[in-house]
């Protein structure tokens, strides 16, 4: 009985663990794809500033989703956070360096009004959020894949050998992904022509987003285990209604010149695309490829039972608040950008 | 050089360059909400004018704090997996706690208070202020805790290979990090005090918008001296504390050697990693009363001490006397500027010092934190484990590249930076006008 209520609590932990990256994907995501697409869709230096805007009062809100992820992360799965984060140690630092400047961009770039100052950051604004959605990629699509740990769990992957194709095609998975919704929210927030371009590149995009998606879950079957919980037990395959209907809904939506929900519909796409991710590789946290019996799991890896359960009534007071409060600002601010919205 | 000895200095220079952000975001953040209340009681332009100018400095500021703080939480996995597997269960639980409990708000409504000037009432952007001043001291409150339980552990039991969760009350209860986190807030606020203070002074002297830098400075000299005060006779009780868990510690920053009752306090002393060179004009008893209140008291020397179980010595000692020289200097500069704050401009010499004393606080929360944390080595856990245990198996190559990139990027936003704020402190209030 003792362990059977453990191993319920490690699995409901596994649940919110993927609930907070795919929260995190979905929110970071789009701002990461609105600076992405900074130099497609901004023709001057006003139309710059309202992108940067755009995202302004929420990037910082939206990256704790990462730290939260991590935190829980470390705190949950300790030994898999040590593995996975030693593991991945370069790309890792890598995406953090990305978002460094990132970050800093935004307050910077306005200060001083010096051409090269600004390119500078401008520069920053868009290596800092090309790179993270691409890294992000490259590493989910090798923790999908499954990556070589040995009989201690330490991996043995190096940066190489997570850029093999399916990690690549991940990544742009990933940049895609982010780019439509960051098209999306510019579709809501901006006005006039940039909007119009938004709206016309998000478009233009979808069929795109639909053909990667049928070509990487196809080269998901071939290179990954991660069918194999679906075969097991196929009412697990309801996770597909999430990516699926988000990609139709958007499209009608977009049709319907509805931009709050046709960005809704990608970000239950985005959400669908983690939950299947991860609930292929339940119960592994990082499975292990080739060797699966090295994978770590939600059994190795846990925290202990008392851990788990403080963390639970902690997770369930605090994040319906900061769900509550992130929701509010969303809503006092994510009005199309005016000229007294301008901070930056 | 090793991949822990490297991990070391990396994570050093981590720490302690977003320590050189996050004491002025503790200290200002709640003075720039007392001065949005201030103008939400009064109605007066001036408070909220002054909120914006101080708000400008502390964004730019809050945004390295931000960004640096980022790396800190995974380097305990990318470095420091032996650790994290180690010890996660409780450490792990702490950070994450502070993610959800406290970071979220403090960047959500950093978000709110930035943008919302227009759109919030004064009294609803006020909460706002207040939420980020809040937020980010309790956001300190986890990561003292957390930090308490390196240099003291509770309330946990080794099991399962393991440090496991056997308390969480001892853990968030332990003492020593509540020591900690006094010693830490006042730090932190008289830091924003003589911030405030220094940049005011410079105005004052050019008699620039002097009923603007008036008030700012006469408040910030009443917080500077309030917590110069409160840190240095909590600093007391601290280290009080600290010497009954810590021996160890206690005897590298005293550089005491031989164990002895009634332990002499040197006033002449030159340390050294192997014994004294120099012990002249001795103080009888007064170590052993400083350390325990008590003039009889036994103090344990480092001859008892196994040499792998020494921390560094001579660094220990040197940054606990900055430490103190410079927590004894305070008090009196704050202490002067408040008796003659009705008529400071008289007093030309003293508002030339003041901005040049503003690196000082940042000097003296530097050496505390080396104290704290060198003085604790060889152990990662105080008694529990040795940082060469903790460090991941990554090689010297990986840190080096990490280590080197981290230190070029961190150089240029931090020379950036600096010179950002310092150009928006020299411009003064009309900063706001412009566009």
């Amino acid at each position: 009985m003792e362990t059977m209520n453990y191993t319920f609590l490690q699995a409901i932990w596994f649940v919110l663990w993927g609930l907070l990256w795919a929260v995190y994907f979905i929110l970071d995501g789009f701002d990461l794809g609105v600076g992405t697409l900074m130099p497609f869709l901004a023709r001057n230096e006003q139309e710059k500033r309202v992108m940067y805007n755009a995202t302004g009062p929420f990037w910082d809100g939206n990256e704790v989703w990462l730290i939260a992820a991590g935190g829980v992360t470390f705190a949950a799965f300790p030994y898999a956070y040590a593995q996975m984060f030693s593991g991945l140690y370069v790309p890792l630092m890598l995406l953090l360096f990305a978002l460094i400047i990132r970050g800093v961009s935004f307050e910077f770039r306005s200060k001083v009004d010096n051409e090269n100052w600004k390119r500078t950051w401008d520069f920053c604004q868009i290596a800092g959020s090309f790179l993270p959605a691409l890294l992000l990629g490259v590493a989910f699509a090798n923790i999908f894949r499954g990556l070589p740990l040995d009989e201690t769990g330490f991996n043995t992957a190096t940066i190489i050998g997570l850029l093999n194709p399916y990690g690549l095609a991940g990544g742009l998975m990933f940049v895609l992904m982010f780019v439509m919704h960051g098209a999306l929210w510019l579709a809501i927030r901006a006005t006039g022509d940039l909007k119009t371009r938004s709206e016309n590149l998000a478009v233009k995009l979808w069929p795109i987003q639909v053909v990667a998606t049928v070509l990487f879950l196809a080269f998901t079957a071939l290179e990954t285990q991660l069918f194999g919980n679906y075969f097991l037990y196929p009412f697990l395959l309801v996770i597909l209604a999430l990516p699926v209907g988000g990609l139709v809904l958007m499209r009608t939506w977009m049709g319907a010149r509805k931009w709050w929900l046709a960005w809704g519909a990608s970000a239950a796409y985005i959400g669908g695309v983690a939950a299947f991710g991860l609930g292929g590789i339940f119960p592994a946290i990082i499975p292990s490829n080739p060797n699966p019996g090295n994978s770590l799991t939600i059994m190795n890896s846990a925290s202990s039972p008392l851990t788990l359960k403080i963390m639970l009534g902690v997770a369930l007071v605090f994040v319906p608040l900061v769900i509550g409060y992130q929701f509010w600002a969303y809503r006092t601010f994510a009005h199309p950008v005016g000229e007294s919205d301008i901070h930056y | 050089m090793d991949a822990l000895m490297l991990s070391r200095l990396q994570f050093a220079a981590a720490t302690m360059f977003h320590f050189i952000f996050v004491p002025l975001t503790l200290g200002l953040s709640v003075l720039i909400a007392s001065m949005e209340t201030a103008y939400v009681r009064t109605g007066k332009d001036i408070y909220q004018r002054m909120a914006k100018f101080w708000g400008k400095i502390f964004l730019v500021n809050f945004a390295l704090g931000v960004v640096t703080g980022i790396t800190l939480e995974f380097q305990f996995g990318t470095n420091w997996a032996g650790y994290s597997a180690y010890v996660g269960d409780i450490f792990g639980s702490l950070l994450a706690i502070e993610a959800t409990a406290a970071f979220f708000l403090e960047s959500t409504f950093i978000g709110v208070w930035h943008f919302g000037w227009n759109k919030l009432s004064p009294k609803a952007h006020c909460i706002a202020a207040w939420c980020v001043a809040g937020a980010s001291n309790l956001s300190a409150i986890w990561i003292i805790i957390a930090n308490g339980f390196m240099q003291d552990p509770q309330g946990f039991v080794l099991r399962n290979g393991r440090a496991e969760l056997e308390n969480f009350a001892d853990v968030v209860l332990n003492p020593f990090a509540w020591y900690q986190f006094f010693h830490v807030i006042p730090a932190a606020m008289l830091l924003g005090g003589f911030f405030i203070m220094g940049v005011s002074a410079w105005h004052l002297l050019r008699k620039n918008e002097e009923e603007f830098f008036g008030k700012s400075f006469r408040m910030a000299a009443a917080v500077a001296l309030v917590f110069s005060i409160v840190t240095a006779i909590e600093g007391h009780a601290h280290g009080n504390h600290m010497s009954l868990v810590q021996p160890a510690k206690l005897a590298a920053m005293e550089s005491h050697w031989k164990t002895q009752k009634g332990a002499p306090l040197y006033l002449l002393l030159v340390p050294g990693e192997t014994g004294n060179a120099l012990e002249a004009l001795p103080i009888p008893g007064a170590l052993s009363f400083l350390a325990y209140n008590d003039f009889n008291a036994e103090v344990v020397g480092l001859n008892d001490i196994p040499e792998d179980e020494r921390p560094p010595i001579v660094l220990t000692f040197l940054s606990f006397r900055i430490m103190v020289g410079l927590g004894t200097l305070f008090p009196l500069l704050a202490g002067f500027g408040w008796l003659m704050r009705k008529r400071i401009q008289q007093y030309p010499l003293y508002l030339k010092v003041l901005p040049w004393v503003i690196p000082l606080p940042y000097v003296a929360i530097f050496a505390g934190w080396t104290l704290a944390e060198v003085g604790r080595q060889p152990w990662i856990v105080y008694g529990l484990m040795r940082t060469s245990d903790a460090v991941s198996r990554v090689t010297t190559a990986q840190v080096g590249f990490s280590m080197v990139t981290m230190c070029v990027i961190y150089t240029l936003l931090g020379v950036a930076g600096i010179w950002l704020m310092t150009n928006i402190a020299r411009k003064g209030p009309a900063v706001l006008d412009e566009k």
